[in-house]
């Protein structure tokens, strides 16, 4: 591998199967593992990674997820194709979800997953259209 | 604490990981919302819950918890006992309700 070139790790995250969702991040972990980043960082990019992976198949029906490793950045875009998010600033507070009971009875739906990804990242955005689906960016600095 | 010794004190059965008892665990956390365990937890290493499916194992691995306890005689999927394995995470389960499990470890001195 050349010096600079940038590493990206591509995963599809099944809609269709809360069983199997996370599926992803736990490979994103060992990966982070084997490549030798801090347990710090590997814990915070796996569990912001983690609560986008799940939203996407709680609320998105699934998408996409990608990892894309530089010298000095790691970045993670997580993309569907879902209904959207129509107010993106109310979606962002702690406590705010519209999760049906039956995914409270799986453990989530505390409103807890959009606030916690930005606390763990350096940075977040997140580019949201209803009816067309939203894309969320995480950038962590690799010191 | 010894993971071994939570396994006495919660008399309870290890369904995976058994070669991991000696590891040590200072806190634990007891919780049915993956949501709050992802948001609220520090550096507890053992989890106690009510809930079975998956996404308990996934939870913890992603929070390097190493262990955790399905209280009420709740016994997790042979499905979630071989993602256990594979990342190395101990399983075991209790008959004792989520109450007096937390109770015990805490009288115990875990976490305190
Ligand atoms: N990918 C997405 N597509 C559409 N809506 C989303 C998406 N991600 C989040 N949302 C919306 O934003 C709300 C807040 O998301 P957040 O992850 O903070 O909480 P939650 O998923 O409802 O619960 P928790 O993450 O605590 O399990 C969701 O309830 C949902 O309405
Ligand atoms: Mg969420």
């Amino acid at each position: 591998m050349a010096e600079n070139e940038t590493l990206n790790f591509h995963f599809d995250v099944d809609g269709n199967d809360f069983t199997s969702a996370g599926e992803a991040s736990v490979k994103v972990k060992k990966l982070m593992r084997q490549l030798g980043f801090s347990p710090e960082l590997t814990r915070r990019v796996s569990i912001a990674m983690y609560e986008g992976e799940i939203n996407m198949v709680i609320h998105a029906n699934g998408g996409t997820a990608d990892v894309y490793v530089d010298e000095d950045c790691l970045r993670v875009v997580l993309a569907d194709e879902g209904p959207g998010i129509a107010d993106v600033e109310t979606a962002m507070q702690e406590g705010y979800s519209t999760a049906p009971d039956n995914i409270r009875a799986l453990g989530f739906g505390a409103g807890m997953g959009l606030p916690n990804m930005k606390n763990y990242s350096d940075e977040m955005s997140i580019d949201s259209v209803v009816g067309k689906g939203t894309t969320i960016e995480l950038k962590f600095k690799v010191s | 604490m010894e993971l071994s010794q939570v396994a006495e004190i919660l008399e309870a059965k290890v369904l995976t990981g058994s070669e991991h008892l000696d590891k040590e665990a200072h806190s634990a956390c007891g919780s049915d919302m993956m949501s709050d365990v992802l948001a609220f937890v520090k550096d507890q290493g053992i989890l106690l819950t009510g809930l079975v499916n998956s996404q308990v194992i996934r939870t913890t691995l992603m929070m390097d918890m190493g262990c955790v306890v399905f209280v009420r005689g709740k016994t997790p999927t042979e499905e979630m006992i071989e993602l256990a394995e594979n990342i190395g995470t101990v399983l075991m389960t209790t008959q004792l309700t989520m109450y007096e499990s937390c109770g015990r470890l805490y009288l115990a001195g875990l976490g305190r």
